[in-house]
């Protein structure tokens, strides 16, 4: 703080005292309705105090007049926001999901509700947008569909899921040939080369001839007489570029010597029957529904 | 605040010649050193001129375009607003005759003020503070409610006698009216505001009546209350202390810029003059600070060009007026060149202002070339476009034949006012084929045609595609390719770029 003001020449007013370069800065007054904008955010923030939660105290807070609380806001527009799906939610849940894929606004309203649905529940092991996840979480977006990729099918894999504790579950058990020793490893090989040969990788032919015969009596009646599998029992395609947990020849033996098998929890228990309906119909969507 | 204005130096010498009788100050010589001052209230005289009568033609044009332009009908068919000049919010678009923008358009809006900023700049550098003297709103509408004043509560010395007098019925019917008729005003300009955002017809019918929304009531009263505040209360304050414009102007102005100016070789040594006396040996400024009163800022123009001076030159023909009357040559104070100031005052030859330098052909060369790029944009401005976003999760999904699918949503903006049909191809992606959910029936996958998208008038359609190649047709990991949308009727096209991701 300067101790004696200071007077500047030219204008006759007061200036700070600070200098700049040889530059000094006259102290103009502030005008005075600047001074009433402060006084007036003042008595506003009085009357604020009084009408609404404003002091903190230890245990908590003064309420005010009318009160008021973000958190309560929030749950009462959640509440009518739910009121206002109530009337198509009671539809969905009519419904079997081919007859919401058959409504546009029932559709559109479920693939919104689905989409949320499935990114809570279903995108950790199955990726956003069902892309899948290396390690044996299918893809749900491509034409491969080792349950079946009809709207009945998803809906009941969503709902029972895959070899868990429901009663209803999905259940199917590949047996171990090799931990078991039900083949021996050079059989296990051949069968190996035979089934490469199905999308024209075989490399060893006599391997391929010699692995006909224990493919028949082992695999066919799960896997089909060409690979071709049988959703019904979970037995995935093996004539197809799609492989679940790897197509070389290595992955394949491993998995006929002593194979992985996924295991998804049912979501009956879990969700409510038009959440159900709602993801059933946007994962058909994704891209495979048959 | 009365007081501020009276409270003052010994009263001047008296001179007869003066047509002033109170002694006239600027508010620089009325203000004391406090932390805090108060306004002193200017009290501008009425004064008729050259100048005077420019600043009421723009008056009438500004506010004629301002209160009279939302009623301007254009038919635009069908379903359209028939408002020439509309923003219409809740459905995302701004109508300004034959332009219709959309919200994406909104580059236009940013032309719009550059070419403002840069019109600002050019008229700054040529002419000063023209802008804030004649056209700005807060002059504008300050004159206007001036003149109310002026009607109601009489002329200068009138109304300062009237602030000074004791209360009395009189007194208190005057300010009652006038401040009736300013709100009145501000009301008309706070409603005329709204009608640029609604249809003022249907607006007006339904104002009075309580049918408007809350929204409209509430943006009404804002305008209506700020108008009321700013010209007839806040005024000179505006531009002094709010507005950012005055700061920087210096910047802008050049020593051949015309801003109003006190011919002081001209007018020094100033002092009164009695009719008959010899001009020899002295100037022509007679000290009746006729200028001083006429002063809307309250300033006093002979100490020279300052923040506060908004150039509405009143002050030019307050001081011709006097010239005129003791038989002077006008333009004492006129527009003139810091040039010609620094020239004369050392006994120079004034010179003509020079209104084509480096500055404002800068200036104008740079108005020419954004205002032609605008135009061209508006002109070329396509009435369908297409967007395209790549499918994130997942990227890429192989088939169980082997073959790669890519997702994408394409969006189509038809931005005419008619359903079109268009059809969707790929360009750049040799045996791909296209299949769209919700394609037009008989179009599409398994059909051999292309997908047949449908999307109705001004509004933007999305659609899922799904972009398919075979099996070992893509080499390495992404391939760039357009999608391109034909519309069947016309034959015009939009494209969009984007890849095609695989293993």
């Amino acid at each position: 703080m300067p101790t004696k003001v200071e007077k500047d020449s030219i204008t006759g007013q007061e200036t700070t005292g600070h200098e700049w370069d040889g530059i000094k800065e006259l102290n103009s007054p502030l005008p005075k309705w600047w001074l009433y904008v402060l006084y007036a955010t003042i008595v506003f923030s009085v009357i604020y105090y009084v009408l609404y939660p404003s002091i903190p105290g230890i245990t908590g807070y003064t309420k005010g007049l009318i009160g008021g609380s973000a958190r309560e806001a929030l749950v009462e527009k959640l509440a009518k926001a739910k009121e206002r799906q109530s009337a198509t939610l009671t539809q969905i849940a009519a419904l079997e999901p081919a007859g919401i894929a058959e409504s546009p606004e029932l559709l559109n309203f479920s693939l919104a509700g689905g989409r949320s649905a499935f990114a809570d529940n279903c995108a950790p092991c199955h990726g956003l947008g069902g892309a899948g996840r290396p390690g044996g979480f299918p893809s749900l977006a491509d034409d491969a569909w080792i349950w079946g990729g009809t709207l009945e099918d998803i809906e009941t894999s969503i709902r029972y899921g895959i070899r868990n504790d429901n009663d209803d579950s999905r259940i199917s058990d590949m047996p171990a040939f090799g931990a078991d020793e039900l083949l021996e490893p050079a059989q296990i090989a051949d069968l190996a080369e035979y089934l490469l040969a199905f999308t024209d990788r075989a490399e060893d032919q006599d391997a391929v001839a010699r692995g006909e015969e224990p493919y028949l009596e082992n695999c066919a009646a799960c896997h089909g007489e060409q690979g071709e599998g049988l959703p019904e029992l979970g037995a995935p395609r093996l004539n197809d570029q799609i492989w679940l947990y790897g197509g070389e020849r290595e992955d394949i033996i491993a998995q006929i010597d002593k194979p992985k098998q996924g295991v998804m929890p049912g979501w009956e228990a879990r969700l409510d029957e038009t959440t159900i309906k709602m993801l059933t119909v946007y994962v058909h969507t994704l891209g495979g529904g048959q | 605040m009365a007081e501020a204005a009276t409270q003052q130096q010994p009263a001047a010498p008296s001179h007869s010649s003066s047509p002033e009788a109170e002694t006239v100050l600027s508010r620089e010589e009325q203000k004391q050193q406090p932390l805090y001052t108060g306004r002193v209230q200017v009290y501008p005289k009425s004064i008729s001129g050259r100048v005077r009568r420019v600043k009421w033609l723009l008056l009438g044009l500004c506010l004629g375009v301002y209160y009279l332009a939302p009623w301007i009908r254009w038919d635009r068919g069908p379903g359209a607003p028939d408002q020439a000049i509309l923003i219409d919010m809740p459905d995302r678009r701004a109508y300004f005759f034959w332009i219709e923008i959309w919200p994406q358009e909104v580059y236009y809006l940013t032309g719009i003020l550059i070419l403002g900023a840069l019109a600002l700049f050019l008229a700054t550098s040529i002419g000063g503070r023209v802008w804030c003297g004649f056209t700005c709103p807060q002059t504008v509408w300050t004159d206007l409610y001036m003149w109310v004043e002026r009607l109601i509560e009489g002329d200068r010395g009138a109304r300062i006698r009237l602030d000074k007098a004791p209360p009395s019925g009189g007194k208190v019917a005057k300010k009652s009216l006038k401040h009736l008729a300013w709100l009145l005003i501000a009301f008309v300009t706070g409603g005329a505001w709204i009608m640029y955002y609604k249809d003022a017809p249907t607006l007006v019918s339904e104002f009075f009546v309580g049918e408007s929304s809350l929204t409209v009531y509430f943006f009404t009263g804002l305008f209506t209350l700020t108008t009321y505040l700013l010209a007839g209360f806040a005024r000179e304050q505006v531009c002094t202390y709010m507005c950012p414009w005055p700061r920087f102007q210096a910047a802008l102005l050049d020593e051949d810029s015309l801003v109003v100016t006190y011919r002081g070789w001209r007018g020094e040594p100033r002092g009164p003059h009695r009719k008959g006396q010899t001009w020899e040996g002295r100037g022509d400024c007679i000290d009746c600070k006729l200028c001083v009163a006429v002063c809307p800022t309250g300033i006093d123009i002979r100490d020279g060009l300052q923040l506060e001076c908004i150039g509405c030159g009143l002050c030019v023909d307050a001081c011709d007026t006097v010239m005129d009357r003791v038989g002077r040559p006008r333009g004492l104070i006129a527009f003139d060149t810091d040039r010609n100031r620094i020239a004369c005052s050392a006994g120079g030859e004034p010179q003509q202002p020079k209104l084509f330098r480096l500055r404002t052909i800068l200036y104008l060369v740079l108005i020419g070339a954004i205002g032609l790029f605008m135009l061209g944009l508006l002109t070329f401005r396509s009435d369908l476009e297409v967007n395209v976003l790549h499918d994130r999760n997942p990227l890429f999904v192989t088939l169980s034949d082997g073959s790669i699918r890519n997702g994408y949503t394409i969006k189509i903006l038809n931005k005419d006012r008619a359903e079109r049909l268009f059809t969707l191809g790929v360009e750049g992606l040799e045996g791909a084929s296209v299949a769209v959910i919700g394609a037009e029936e008989g179009s599409g996958e398994g059909t051999g045609e292309a997908p047949r998208l449908g999307a109705k008038p001004d509004t933007v359609a999305s659609y899922r595609a799904f972009v398919l190649l075979p099996s070992g047709t893509l080499s390495g990991k992404l391939k760039a390719f357009s999608f391109v949308l034909t519309d069947e009727a016309s034959g015009a096209t939009a494209r969009h770029d984007s890849v095609f991701r695989g293993p």
